[in-house]
């Protein structure tokens, strides 16, 4: 780091801390919109509320560009291999934030065409409540999930610790 | 609902003679206006085009057709077709009993193209056959689907799950073919999860260079089971389910529900509830506006449109949050009225809303209008004739684009919108340019109704005084006995609204939307249609593409503002 007088320091960190904290600002959501909560989506990402603040404004429609989706609305049995799909065609690190009641438990809507929650289908990392979630909640949620990447507390550390034991067993 | 509504739906005598005498078991008057006739199925075909086609009585309509079950009858469903004159704005309900073993009836495709997807619907969820169909197999269910879910002994619980081997794709997109220049065209799938398809729409298309030979569109992807779920809940706890129809302007579906809630128990909400329902209604209808504009300027390129019209919502959002507590899913309207009554600085806060408004729409106005990107990607793209648009059942700002000026706010006036003065704004070509055009001077007409809504803003209660439909006041049930025992029973029972059918429509953002109710005289709707104003607009869709370019279909496909939660429901 260049001081004021011209002299240079160093800070000294871990690779790994270093990366999540440059993961953790520069996450590129995807937003999986499928009903009344992809309208809070937008609210989210417009000017009122303005995400880039939080760094996780750059929404790419691609999951090959994408690091964090967003699964905001129903997912019902007709929309699940479609969003297993996409899911598996992001890379990793991926983290999924599931937003408002019906994608986090399938809400109110217990019913003969409606998937009982996400989690039957992918792994959630943030659940975030409400119907839909005001634009306050998302962000709490988003500001939660960079916590955890920053703690290493996210599905896709936990699944990296175990295959590293696990190679470790096998030696 | 003001009497003099049911009164212009009435058939007039006159008219009532010029019925067809055959295969007509029974002609009543319906509580909700609509003249009900009870056909045989074996002349169903000759009645339905005599309605349309006896010069009188002229249903040039077909709003909707649905399946009732009642497995205690020896002819198990009723197939119900609502149709209507534009021009003399009377109103059929006709109904065609069938039995469960042999559940066919002669389509009605080729008296209106309307048909198409409401018979596929009923076949889904009834398993109702249509002979004649050009295309009879499930639209809202999945294809590992088994059974007919709208049945009563469905279980509503009750899933099928779908795996990616048995993903629908039609028939014609598998084969290989080749064009005049012997070169093979290509099968291009857009969707459920696509950037410009708004959510969870599918096209498949077939592509000869950049044009689209033939399209088939796959809907159904969020379908909730809306109308399953409300015969599982009482009268009141729908209300939130109709929230999530069209989200965009959910304060509009819940009036519509308790409108036609109230006609069937022959109430009416006090005058202030009614003038509050007209503010946030045609509130919700800017809102509604401004997101498919926004949009459908995105999917063209136009970016800063989107902001500039997403600012309105969020300031219609604050007054919203500030009657109901909710932002976009607001629950707040009530069979007898409303929730609660609005907050002190309600006028205030409406009038500092008129004010500021037709800034961003005037914005959008001079950025957009007289654009010359904008008008060459949108004039004469998706063009549709009123003829058209009539037979496949549009309504509302798309149909006005083409030239009809419909508006039910007009032609059945209800929540006294009679009383105020505003214009119906017609376009007459009928292309995506016109629709937008369309929209643009509707939400300046809304804001006029509103100011004068606001104006003559009655004070008063604002939810009925009939304890068999609204709970008493709080402080009355702590201190009086009656209040207690009325609180008490409508806790425990809820609302019983009497037994009877009724269809009721209102104008919603995207055109008619309409409610048919059935109930058994028990505390839970025994069968409750939506008559989704997007699925009839939607199903022309994949015909108007034949021939178009792909950049067009998307421009399209915004301008008809399709909204996924009504269209599946």
């Amino acid at each position: 780091m260049r001081q004021p007088d011209g002299s240079s320091t160093f800070l000294t960190t871990r690779v790994e801390t270093m990366l999540r904290w440059v993961r953790k600002n520069s996450l590129w959501p995807l937003p999986f919109g499928t009903a009344c909560c992809a309208i809070e989506f937008m609210s989210v990402v417009s000017s009122h509320y303005d995400l880039a603040r939080f760094g996780a404004e750059v929404v790419r429609f691609s999951p090959r560009q994408a690091d964090l989706m967003i699964v905001a609305g129903t997912i019902t049995d007709k929309m699940a291999p479609a969003l297993k799909r996409i899911y598996d065609q992001m890379a990793e690190p991926k983290y999924v934030i599931s937003m408002g009641a019906c994608a986090c438990t399938g809400g109110f809507y217990r019913a003969y065409h409606v998937v009982q929650g996400i989690d039957e289908l992918i792994p959630v990392d943030v659940y975030v409540p409400g119907c839909p979630p005001t634009p306050e909640a998302l962000m709490h949620g988003i500001l939660k999930l960079q916590e955890m990447i920053q703690n290493g507390e996210t599905h896709h550390d936990r699944l990296k610790n175990r295959n590293d034991d696990a190679a470790a067993i096998a030696g | 609902m003001t009497a003099s509504r049911t009164e212009t739906m009435t058939l007039p005598q006159s008219q009532a003679d010029l019925l067809p005498k055959e295969g007509i078991t029974s002609v009543e008057l319906g509580e909700d206006g609509h003249t009900v006739l009870t056909v045989e199925r074996e002349h169903l075909v000759d009645v339905l085009r005599s309605l349309k086609e006896t010069p009188g009585l002229d249903c040039d309509f077909l709003a909707d057709i649905c399946g009732v079950d009642y497995p205690q009858r020896d002819t198990r469903f009723d197939v119900v077709y609502h149709l209507g004159s534009l021009e003399h704005g009377h109103r059929f309900r006709v109904k065609v009993p069938v039995a469960e073993d042999d559940a066919t009836l002669p389509s009605a495709y080729g008296i209106w193209k309307a048909a198409d997807w409401f018979e596929r619907e009923a076949y889904d969820m009834f398993g109702i056959r249509f002979d004649g169909h050009p295309d009879l197999k499930r639209i809202l269910t999945h294809e590992a689907f088994h059974g007919h879910a709208l049945r009563k002994d469905y279980v509503p619980s009750q899933r099928w799950l779908l795996t990616e081997e048995n993903l629908m794709t039609p028939k014609w997109a598998t084969e290989k073919r080749a064009n005049d220049d012997h070169m093979d065209t290509q099968v291009l799938n857009l969707g459920p999860s696509h950037p410009a398809t708004h959510g969870t729409l599918r096209t498949i298309a077939r592509l000869d260079g950049e044009y689209i030979t033939e399209a088939e569109c796959e809907i159904g992807y969020l379908h909730r089971c809306f109308e399953k779920m409300c015969e599982t809940h009482g009268w009141q706890q729908v209300i939130p389910y109709t929230d999530r129809l069209n989200y965009c302007s959910s304060m509009i579906n819940g009036v519509g529900y308790a409108l036609t809630v109230e006609n069937l128990i022959g109430i009416e909400a006090p005058p202030r509830a009614q003038a509050i329902r007209v503010i946030l209604s045609e509130f919700s209808r800017i809102m509604d506006h401004a997101v498919c504009l926004g949009a459908n300027l995105v999917d063209l390129g136009a970016l800063t449109n989107f902001w500039y019209f997403f600012q309105i919502r969020e300031e219609i959002y604050g007054l919203l949050e500030s009657c109901a507590g909710g932002r976009l899913t607001v629950s707040y309207a009530r069979i007898g009225g409303l929730e609660h009554d609005v907050p002190l600085d309600f006028e205030e806060h409406v009038r500092s809303l008129l004010a500021s408004i037709p800034k961003f729409i005037n914005d959008v106005d001079k950025l957009v209008t007289t654009n010359k990107i904008f008008r060459d990607r949108t004039e004469n793209v998706g063009t549709i004739s009123a003829e058209d648009a009539l037979a496949w059942g549009w309504t509302g700002p798309c149909l006005r684009a083409s030239g009809i000026p419909y508006d039910v706010r007009k032609a059945h006036p209800y929540l006294g919108y009679d009383q105020y003065d505003f214009d119906v704004p017609i376009a007459t070509t009928g292309d995506t340019y016109a629709r937008y055009l369309v929209r643009m001077e509707e939400m300046r007409q809304s804001l006029h109704i509103i100011e004068q809504a606001i104006d003559t803003l009655p004070p008063g209660p604002v939810i009925t005084d009939d304890h068999h439909v609204a709970l008493p006041p709080k402080e009355k049930v702590y201190t009086e006995m009656e209040s207690l025992i009325w609180h008490f029973k409508l806790i425990f029972d809820g609302i019983k609204v009497p037994p009877g059918e009724a269809y009721g429509f209102t104008e919603g953002a995207n055109g008619e939307l309409g409610y048919y109710i059935v109930s058994d005289g028990t505390g839970r709707p025994y069968r409750i249609k939506v008559r989704p104003p997007c699925f009839a607009i939607y199903q022309a869709f994949p015909h108007m593409l034949e021939g178009t370019l792909i950049p067009d279909a998307i421009a399209i496909l915004g301008s008809l503002n399709i909204i996924a939660g009504e269209l599946d429901r």
